[in-house]
């Protein structure tokens, strides 16, 4: 066997992330099953029928009042702003009111950008998007770009999952050659050019304008905001932003109306949205389901808790949200506004679980270790202040930790939240603080015994 | 000096940005170089620096800030292992040990023939399919359980003929 062959048989498949059928109500993964990610494919499923329908171009009559064919961008930007879509990278913003921040009569050039650098950890959902089905997020970038007027876009994607690079790239040429992109689309007076870049291994360039800088070729350090990405964004011209979720939302909610998307999910919280569940359950993998759905529905559809332990703990959107215990959790159900009034963060919607047996000092140890090695250096209290964490995290899990080891890690934490330019800072110390709060009799023991309170407990079950 | 397919392979991503900002592409032709030579060299730095009209340290400090590149050069087979927190609940720390014993090597170093070099890395984007190895940045293995990773080794070994 060739050494080519010997590596493609460890190549994942998406059968246990993305083609289980344990969805609900699916819009994004509906109908996939990895072989039929083609444009021919995606228009059998009624692909770019969205597009149709914007450029006048789905045959319908034109308005009987305006004599013009299709949605006005107007029209278009209403109906998402109605449809309650929030951004899926993490931020949760209303995209149709991000969509308005653009200055539409603009003489100049503008640009849109799709974030797909998906490296929170816990998050693998824009990966399964872009390799199985990519022609959605084309389709709902030609649909943004018309709605602001915008004429170039690229499309950023985690270097680390080069293949979906790839197949993103194979889509833009499907598209390209049947005239979806380019010049005149379906024969409108509409222009559109799409590309598709990459990373190479630096989670800060998960942070808009840190991918912005990357997108033109430099470090990916953060740039201070104001001025924001819609009036100084690429190449200092105004830029729109969003994850590539997001874009994947908008054909379905073009197709069937901002009604039905906001039904399908609850007031606020419009759609579907896909949970990365990983950890300890049985069965991890992406779900997309309903805004709204219980966290317990959740659990259920990936397997429950792996070997039938007990919920121990959840971090509920990506490693930088804080920390729920499982009382917490199983009473939330899974939407931006039920999990921040329990104190944590929707965040990607990366759900990590943990189970009884696991001790959270070694938790926090390595996601602290994380946030150390990937501030990117640019503001003192992040660069040093994620470093200290690091250590004192360190030395209490390798039973140095001294007795006031927990007030200085709240107290460094508290020192790096709200000082630097970017959320990295306070996405180190969030996890932090919120480990310490539920949890600060592990971290005591220990300080005390020098030894894992858990393993003792875990033990005994 | 840089061949003609590697010159048309630059070509294709400059084409993508406005003619004035050809320095957008220096990300794609750092690691079309790495993919070509396995490492990016201060000479490569110097022929891309030359190509997309950039400073050589401008381009110096994007190898540098990015994980990936390497900067110096590495075995025939750069594995990464990632342990990051979804991982390490589902044994990405073991498959690194694991390599570590199977390969008799450190994590940071390169076996004795120069096939494999084994590196721990920071969340890959994959964590459904933990543990996960991404095989010279491109290729990601997914469930690499024990097992796997000694078919992975062995076969790569049988491949090269150093069974």
């Amino acid at each position: 066997m060739s050494a080519h062959n010997v590596i493609d048989q460890f190549v994942s498949k998406g059968i246990e992330t993305c083609f289980h059928g344990r969805h609900i109500n699916p819009q994004i993964y509906a109908g996939l099953d990895g072989s039929n990610w083609r444009l021919k494919d995606y228009e059998a499923r009624g692909g770019y029928q969205a597009l149709r329908k914007v450029l006048g171009k789905d045959g319908s009559a034109p308005n009987p009042e305006t004599g013009l064919a299709g949605m006005s961008q107007d029209q278009v930007i209403t109906t998402v702003k109605e449809s309650a879509l929030r951004g899926r990278g993490g931020a949760g913003f209303p995209t149709g009111l991000k969509w308005s921040f653009m200055p539409r009569k603009f003489p100049g050039q503008k640009y849109l950008v799709c974030n797909s650098d998906e490296g929170e950890p816990g998050t693998c959902k824009d990966r399964d998007i872009l390799q199985f089905n990519p022609h959605i997020v084309i389709e709902g970038m030609i649909i943004a770009a018309y709605a602001m007027g915008v004429s170039v876009g690229y499309n950023y994607i985690h270097g680390e999952i080069f293949a979906a690079y790839e197949r993103f790239e194979e889509a833009l040429e499907e598209a390209r050659a049947a005239g979806y992109l380019g010049d005149k689309i379906l024969g409108s007076e509409f222009s559109f050019q799409l590309h598709a870049a990459h990373g190479f291994g630096a989670y800060i360039c998960g942070e808009e304008t840190a991918l912005l800088e990357s997108l033109e070729g430099k470090k990916g350090q953060p740039r201070f905001k104001p001025p924001f990405p819609a009036s100084f964004g690429l190449y200092g011209k105004p830029t729109t932003i969003n994850n590539t979720e997001t874009f994947a939302a908008v054909p379905w909610i073009i197709r069937n109306g901002s009604q039905a998307y906001l039904e399908c999910g609850k007031p606020n919280n419009g759609g579907t949205k896909i949970y990365s569940v990983s950890g300890d359950v049985e069965m991890p993998g992406n779900y997309e389901v309903p805004m709204g759905t219980p966290f317990a529905k959740l659990l259920e559809l990936a397997g429950g808790v792996r070997k039938g332990r007990k919920l121990k703990a959840v971090i509920p959107g990506g490693s930088s949200s804080p920390v729920l215990p499982a009382s917490i959790i199983m009473e939330c159900t899974m939407d931006y506004d039920s999990i921040s009034k329990a104190g944590s963060m929707l965040g990607s919607g990366a759900v990590i679980v943990m189970d009884d047996s696991r001790c959270m000092v070694k938790a926090l140890q390595r996601l602290s270790y994380f946030y150390a090695h990937e501030s990117c250096g640019q503001c003192t209290p992040c660069r040093e202040g994620t470093g200290w964490l690091s250590k004192v995290v360190d030395r209490i899990e390798g039973g140095q930790g001294r007795p006031s080891d927990m007030d200085l890690l709240d107290n460094v934490a508290e020192n790096i939240m709200g000082r630097t330019i970017c959320a990295l800072g306070d996405a180190a110390a969030m996890p932090v603080r919120a480990m310490i709060k539920h949890f600060r009799h592990e971290f005591v023991h220990h300080v005390e015994h020098k030894t894992c309170m858990v393993a003792a407990d875990v033990s005994k079950v | 000096m840089i061949s003609d397919t590697t010159k048309a392979r630059f070509a294709r991503e400059v084409a993508k940005y406005p003619a004035d900002q050809a320095q957008s592409a220096v990300m794609a032709c750092l690691s079309i170089v790495q993919q070509e030579q396995g490492y990016v060299s201060a000479d490569s730095e110097k022929v891309i620096a030359d190509y997309l009209g950039m400073a050589p340290m401008a381009v110096h400090e994007v190898t540098t800030f990015y994980n990936m590149y390497n900067q110096k050069p590495v075995g025939k087979y750069k594995l990464n292992v990632c342990t990051n927190l979804p991982c390490q609940l589902r044994d990405g720390q073991k498959a690194l040990h694991h390599l570590e014993h199977k390969l008799g090597i450190h994590m940071g170093e390169t076996t004795a023939d120069g096939l494999f070099t084994l590196q721990q890395s920071e969340c890959l984007g994959a964590c459904a399919d933990s543990p996960v190895m991404l095989v010279n940045d491109r290729k990601m293995c997914s469930f690499m359980s024990n097992d796997k990773l000694d078919q992975f080794v062995d076969g790569i070994r049988a491949a090269e003929g150093k069974a």
